[in-house]
């Protein structure tokens, strides 16, 4: 652990950094788009982009010899504070930051850390994660999509469903079947450039009118083998692992919930609910709009909590119930958002909403899914039960 | 759990093994069948004493330890594990913040030493009608030759029966409703005037009500200010709330961890009944219930300690966290249970009991989601 002292001259140092190289134009601006997940960032966002990622200060405590920050946990936090002092936003983000690159710590060859890190590191690559399948959503190792073994390559048949982002991605990873005869250790973890033939992406619209996931179909597609993460028909574990980065990635994005949107449940409730005095007129919204706000802000707590004890002893099975947390706190959010709209808050399109009505609905909508996605909350709750409790039959 | 520091983690090794090998339940269960007026064990209480626990608060200019809220919560949510019964929450650190936080010299003089070695037990009066609401007080304090003359009643007030002497929140102006005109004092049980009748309740705890007749009180009885004694009630019953919360979350934590145990071992239709998933995932729901309860009872501890601004917003936070988990855990401790869990010779109803008394405890749930967002302008 660093001293105090040392961590006093890293915070110098952090904000020397941040002063020459973040541009103060996008001092508490929200990035246009992530760089890693879809967006190609321009401007000063672009130059922002390219600093911070040289520096590796996008994923601050990866090693440096991949290209990160190479920071203690301690200096990560300073950093962060620092960051969030100067209004600095990272525009660096997707499943490569997220839970691809520290699956890749943990399970990857040299030769891939350094073949894929990098990119990851600077946003260059936007990664898409290859899962479900149309007869494996819940009961994922159920899935079908087949990589036969050609020798040097395999070759890929099959399909991919609910992926994110897809349409614009540059390369998937994911789990898929290289032995029939068996379930579970007869899957293995693959990377594949999507722009090989074969591939073909159609996206899925959803409730909310817009199309975030995607199928994705294989045909005939040839994966190099030097694709291969950790030993074929082992990657079943790797998978596993991957899910609890993301666990635990949702963990430290806990703050949402108390920050709100740019359209906040107090503003909405001023001006759609109306005051008497300086309380609500609606008694009973106010006391559901107080219980929404204290779950988010017991949620944001533990999310603090784990991470900081995450710190100390390594993630935990009981993250399990941060993913739960999150579904949960969005979903009543944006209900109780919707509610307070009323009929402004039916609105598709057009001139007689505003934006931020008209994004109410959508974002209502899209809300839905968070508890599918990512692990259904009953098999989040299943998890909890056998890994944290010691429950049997699950 | 937080990280805890050394003398923590020593501290709740030793309230662990002491509240589970001198003070189970079973003790709670003989007093309770013992029918004795004074709610808790003399010699229990000399026990907490000696180990220092009242005096964690206090500085060891008066006799204890100088320790933190946080520290002391850790003693608290071990002896609520146990459902303890003693005055070590309304006076060692209801009684005690009091004085630290508003008390005269002479006050502290007199009253700390006692509070940390046991010795006397000092408790505070507030409420006046069925729920808790510190502003609608009306207890009137009368200017009196050179001090006050107090009349009114105070009810509900925990270890009332036992207390040597109460901290009073009174009102020296305006009406009930109102923050401004209420002022604090200290008046020793025997005072002239000063009736205590204690209850019989159905958590089988300590509380009494107390009537003020003409109660005639010095000038230097006041604690605080006159007539400007709110912020300095308002920030002793966030003390209370933190560390009543703390010792709740130990008791649903004792509940949960019981539940746990039965859902592993009792079996129907041929398989433990944790396995069928309608348990299990009550089960993890509960465990994400009692997780968040904590992270809010030791946020709310943390900011006491720290002079956060935050620490009334958080305070109420942990209150109505740790009173909901509370809640909805003594429920399903009885249901999931099924039918020895409605039987007197089995503990689960000791938890329900407690778990609606120290839920009513210095404002509930409703109580405190008002509160809560009233901070936030609404």
């Amino acid at each position: 652990m660093a001293s105090a002292e040392d961590l006093n001259s890293f915070r110098d140092e952090a904000r020397q950094w941040l002063t020459d190289n973040f541009p103060s134009s996008l001092a508490n601006k929200r990035p246009p788009g992530i760089a890693g997940f879809g967006a190609k960032l321009s401007g000063d966002w672009k130059s922002w982009q390219e600093s911070l990622g040289e520096k590796g200060w996008s994923t601050p405590t990866w090693p440096a010899e991949y290209g990160g920050g190479g920071l203690s946990p301690e200096q990560a936090a300073v950093l962060s504070e620092e960051m969030r002092e100067m209004g600095a936003i990272s525009p660096i983000g997707g499943f490569g930051t997220m839970m691809w690159g520290p699956t890749l710590l943990d399970f990857g060859t040299e030769e891939q850390k350094k073949r894929y890190l990098p990119d990851i590191i600077r946003g260059n690559i936007h990664w898409c994660q290859g899962y479900s399948e149309p007869g494996a959503g819940s009961d994922l190792a159920n899935l079908q999509s087949f990589a036969e073994d050609k020798g040097d390559h395999f070759i890929l048949n099959g399909s991919k469903v609910w992926t994110s982002g897809a349409l614009e991605a540059d390369w998937m990873y994911g789990v898929f079947r290289t032995d029939k005869s068996n379930k579970y250790e007869g899957i293995s973890f693959l990377t594949l450039d999507m722009t090989s033939p074969g591939v073909e992406v159609k996206p899925i619209v959803l409730i909310s009118g817009q199309s975030p996931f995607n199928e994705v179909f294989f045909t005939d597609v040839v994966v190099p083998k030097e694709n291969l993460i950790g030993e074929k028909n082992l990657g079943w574990n790797i998978g596993k692992r991957l899910l609890l980065h993301e666990r635990q990635s949702i963990a430290g994005s806990s703050e949402g919930g108390v920050v709100g949107g740019s359209y906040g449940i107090e503003q909405v409730a001023r001006d759609y609910l109306g005051m008497e005095g300086d309380k609500l007129a609606d008694g009973a919204m106010r006391e559901r709009i107080a219980e929404q706000k204290m779950f988010a802000h017991a949620y944001a707590l533990t999310g603090r909590r784990f991470s900081d004890e995450a710190a100390v002893s390594g993630p935990s099975a009981a993250v399990g119930i941060l993913k739960v947390a999150w579904a949960k706190d969005n979903q009543n959010r944006e209900e109780l958002l919707i509610e307070m709209l009323g009929n402004r808050g039916l609105g598709w399109e057009g001139e007689g909403f505003s934006d931020n009505e008209l994004q109410a609905v959508r974002t209502w909508l899209r809300s839905k899914a968070n508890s599918i996605e990512g692990g259904t909350t009953e098999i989040n709750l299943n998890l909890v039960a056998k890994r944290v409790l010691g429950l049997k039959g699950y | 759990m937080a990280v805890l520091t050394e003398e923590q983690s020593m501290l709740k090794d030793q309230a662990n093994a002491w509240a589970r090998d001198e003070s189970p339940v079973t003790k709670f269960r003989q007093l309770r069948d013992s029918g004795a007026a004074r709610r808790y064990d003399d010699a229990t209480w000399q026990e907490i004493s000696a180990m220092g626990w009242p005096g964690i608060l206090i500085p060891e200019a008066f006799g204890g330890s100088d320790m933190d809220y946080a520290t002391f919560g850790v003693v608290l949510e071990e002896t609520g594990r146990q459902l303890v019964a003693s005055p070590l929450l309304a006076s060692g650190l209801v009684g005690a913040s009091a004085l630290l936080l508003g008390g005269s010299d002479a006050q502290k003089q007199h009253w700390l030493p006692r509070i940390a070695a046991g010795s006397a037990i000092v408790t505070l009066a507030v409420d006046e009608g069925p729920h808790h609401g510190p502003e609608q007080l009306a207890l009137a304090a009368t200017a009196s030759g050179e001090g006050f003359k107090l009349d009114g009643s105070k009810v509900f007030v925990l270890e009332g029966g036992s207390a040597d002497a109460f901290v009073v929140a009174a009102r020296t102006d305006g009406a009930p409703g109102e923050q401004s005109g209420i002022s604090l004092f200290l008046v020793p049980a025997d005072a002239s005037g000063l009736s205590v009748s204690a209850l019989k309740t159905a958590d089988s705890r300590g509380y009494a009500d107390l009537t003020f007749a003409g109660v005639e009180v010095g000038a230097d009885s006041v604690i605080g200010e006159v007539g400007n004694g709110f912020p300095l009630l308002d920030a002793l019953l966030d003390r209370a709330r933190a560390g009543l919360a703390a010792e709740m979350l130990g008791t649903a934590c004792e509940a949960f961890d019981r539940t746990l145990e039965y859902l592993k071992t009792r079996e129907q239709f041929g398989q433990v009944i944790g396995s069928f998933q309608s348990l299990g995932h009550r089960a993890a729901t509960l465990f994400m219930d009692m997780e968040f309860a904590r992270s809010c009872v030791e946020a709310a501890l943390r900011a006491i300690d720290t002079d956060d601004p935050e620490t009334p917003i958080l305070c109420s936070l942990a209150k109505c966290k740790a009173g909901e988990f509370l809640h909805d855990m003594s429920n399903d401790m009885i249901q999931m249970h099924g039918g020895i869990g409605m039987t007197d010779e089995f503990d689960a109803g000791f938890y329900l009991k407690r778990a609606r008394a120290t839920e009513a405890t210095f404002g509930g749930q409703s109580f405190h989601r008002r509160r809560y967002i009233s901070h936030y302008g609404l």
